[in-house]
């Protein structure tokens, strides 16, 4: 099985290498190499379709699919609604997504098939893992990137044009851990978290410290990783014997579906407490939704929320894609009317090149403030990290609801 | 008593191991070759069992039966197709085909039935009535204060029926002796009259189904079919069949069980990041001190 593991790497060097090398020659010249992407990826494209190209990533099929198909569906509409009130400037937005099954060299590949099509601004990746692989890439190409969820650190450390629309990870964390201790959901916790996942291992380390600090204490603390992710029996009855009274799963949806299920049958019932990667586990097919009743999850969006915004925004949602739009969605959303807003204020048109948008919109991003969706009065700094504030839900009857 | 629970989680998670360690043990032993494509067959038989059951809405026996058909033959077609040009090669050769079909497997599955994550239906339930007069399906056979699913007791039992089957099949039939004259000496069996081809394929078919089986409890054990969820369990149980010894059918078994059992004390009491550190750590101990495996049988080189 060695065997299979190094032909498995090799063959992943050698994609990873073959994809950098076009993606580089196409980037710095339109001339040289690539007569097709010179013509259509030149910055100053728009002779006859005068739109600001929008491309982002995000996990179209695969475990994490739910995800980009929300954000896709959610920045979609908010498209929709822009080129049907006139565009931005009086331009209207294009936009294009492309699937990274949640694979950091998939959504490099896609990337550049993005770039070949002649994106000017970027929405990034929709899970942390890719976005941390494609920001460096539109870093390097100096193209604006807000991602809608890609929450970890490593996202926009150190990436003067990479922002978020979603709190980060440690955010999180913190967040979590204030929810827990200050509405007194418990006394002792357990966390099970994925340690190969930088977005699970960002927030655990966070809570951890969090929760030290209000004296909740953390009773049992285990892990799983990829290819081991399957039997939790140990992971429930370590969280069952400590007397845990809550278990918090900062995780995708996927394996807390399973962890959901085998502590059922065990017998074991807890509190769960989730962070943003457990919405999406009510739509997914086949599970068993009694068994998510009376999970928390921090989201910063609350579907049921009745302003007038909102409303509109879930009835447009469902009557589209017939489905309740979670935070994905909501954020993606939230997004294009950023970049919009940045837009209308830098009286940018899509002539300009991908740099020069670039570094109007970091002016734009670090000055400006937000409302969306998602929150209100939002800002950014420079480091490209958002200041909003989360919302507890809880799962009641098949449907989230907001706890305050 | 956490004890006790451990060991029942790491016998029904060992004899999943064991189910699919039997296939791979199977064909080595006869054809002499990895077949590192069983873990993907056992991909393909859930995914079939899973169509069958929710889109033809066939009764779960016939959905087993469904993929044991259409593993079995899959198993021929790619021994024909794949395997027996490379007869007459060496064995890295046959080796690296077989991870070419394992990945031409795997890819074909996320073509046919994508990669979002398939929730896969419960078999073996029993249903009892609640202190609110509600119906509820209950997955677990409660003896005292211990639990067990009723899918590793049914996982147990099939390990144990079909190595008995296979014991029985392999030492007292006809078929089975030509097998295991194959395996001794191609050339010497030939010579006395034995098909070694069709012998061979016979031998992947016995592997395939009992693949389709394999791939139809462990979605029951653990819910969730996505075009990966056979190569984990694959590596793993051809760890469990080393461990046992490879081409032991017996071996197949112990080596299984004894896997699982230490991955989840493993975890239970070492550390969760570590388990499958110390399972393969653990085989290597092994091959160290007795390298035909636990009950595999010293083969003298011939000069």
């Amino acid at each position: 099985m060695n065997m299979k593991k190094l032909l498995c790497t090799l063959a992943a060097f050698a994609m990873v290498l073959g994809l950098t090398a076009c993606g580089g020659s196409d980037g710095t010249s339109g001339t040289g190499a690539g007569e097709t992407a010179g013509t259509e990826a030149g910055n100053d494209a728009g002779t006859e379709t005068a739109a600001f190209m929008v491309g982002a990533t995000g996990p179209l099929t695969g475990g994490a699919a739910i995800y980009g198909n929300a954000a896709k569906n959610g920045a979609q509409i908010a498209v929709d609604e822009i080129n049907a009130a006139g565009g931005v400037n009086g331009y209207a937005i294009s936009l294009r997504y492309e699937d990274d099954t949640h694979d950091a060299e998939k959504a490099v590949n896609a990337y550049n098939v993005l770039k070949d099509w002649g994106m000017q601004l970027s929405l990034g990746s929709v899970t942390s893992k890719p976005c941390e692989a494609t920001s460096a890439e539109t870093f390097a190409d100096r193209i604006f990137a807000l991602t809608p969820s890609a929450s970890s650190v490593a996202t926009i450390d150190g990436k003067d044009n990479m922002f978020q629309m979603c709190f980060t990870d440690p955010n999180q964390g913190t967040a979590s851990a204030e929810y827990i201790s200050s509405q007194n959901l418990a006394s002792k916790v357990a966390v099970i978290w994925k340690s190969d996942d930088v977005y699970s291992r960002g927030i655990r380390d966070t809570f951890l410290a969090e929760a030290a600090a209000r004296n909740l204490e953390v009773v049992s603390d285990t892990t799983f990783a990829d290819g081991n992710d399957k039997d939790f029996s140990v992971q429930l009855s370590d969280a069952r014997d400590n007397g845990a009274e809550l278990v918090f799963l900062p995780m995708y949806y996927e394996p807390a579906s399973l962890i959901l299920s085998q502590a059922s049958g065990m017998g074991y019932a807890p509190k769960w407490f989730g962070v943003d990667g457990m919405d999406g586990i009510l739509t997914m097919k086949g599970f068993d939704a009694s068994l998510a009743e009376g999970v928390m999850l921090l989201t910063p969006f609350n579907a049921d929320a009745d302003d007038e915004r909102t409303t509109a925004f879930v009835a447009s949602y469902q009557e589209r894609f017939t489905d309740i739009p979670n935070q994905f969605a909501a954020d993606a959303y939230d997004c294009v009317y950023a970049l919009k807003q940045a837009l209308e204020n830098a009286s940018a048109t899509p002539d300009m090149s991908a740099s020069e948008l670039n570094d109007l919109m970091i002016q734009q991003f670090t000055t400006m403030t937000f409302d969306g969706l998602t929150g209100s009065s939002m800002t950014w700094d420079a480091s490209g990290a958002v200041s909003k504030s989360p919302k507890g839900m809880v799962i009641q009857d098949g449907a989230y609801v907001g706890m305050d | 008593m956490t004890m006790v629970n451990h060991l029942i989680n790491g016998l029904s998670l060992g004899s999943v191991y064991a189910i699919i360690a039997l296939g791979y043990t199977m064909v080595y032993g006869i054809a002499k070759m990895l077949n590192f494509a069983h873990g993907d067959v056992i991909m393909v038989g859930a995914y079939i069992c899973f169509y069958a059951v929710n889109q033809y809405q066939l009764p779960p026996v016939l959905g087993i039966l469904a993929a044991v058909l259409v593993c079995t033959a899959l198993g021929v077609v790619v021994e024909r197709l794949a395997y027996k040009p490379l007869r007459a090669a060496s064995s890295l050769a046959v080796l690296i085909t077989a991870i070419g079909v394992s990945y031409f497997l795997q890819n074909a599955a996320l073509l046919l039935w994508s990669a979002n994550p398939k929730v896969f239906p419960l078999f073996f339930t029993s249903t009892r009535i609640n202190e609110a007069g509600e119906r509820v399906v209950v997955r677990n056979l409660e003896i005292g204060p211990l639990s067990v699913s009723y899918v590793a007791v049914v996982t147990v039992a099939a390990c144990i029926v079909i190595m008995l089957a296979l014991t029985w099949f392999t030492g007292r039939t006809k078929l089975g002796k030509a097998m295991r004259a194959c395996s001794e000496d191609k050339g010497a069996a030939q010579l006395m009259g034995i098909d070694v081809d069709a012998t061979i394929s016979v031998t992947f078919a016995i592997g395939s189904g009992l693949a389709a089986i394999a791939g139809v409890l462990l979605c029951n054990m653990y819910q969730n079919l996505v075009p990966t969820t056979g190569s984990m369990p694959g590596i793993k149980a051809f760890t469990a069949a080393v461990f046992g010894g490879i081409g032991s059918i017996p071996g197949a078994f112990l080596g299984g069980m004894l896997l699982g059992i230490l991955e989840i004390f493993a975890k239970a009491y070492i550390s969760t990041q570590l388990s499958d550190a110390v399972v393969f750590s653990a085989l290597i101990i092994v091959l160290l001190v007795k390298p035909t495996g636990l009950l595999g049988r010293p083969v003298r080189e011939k000069v």
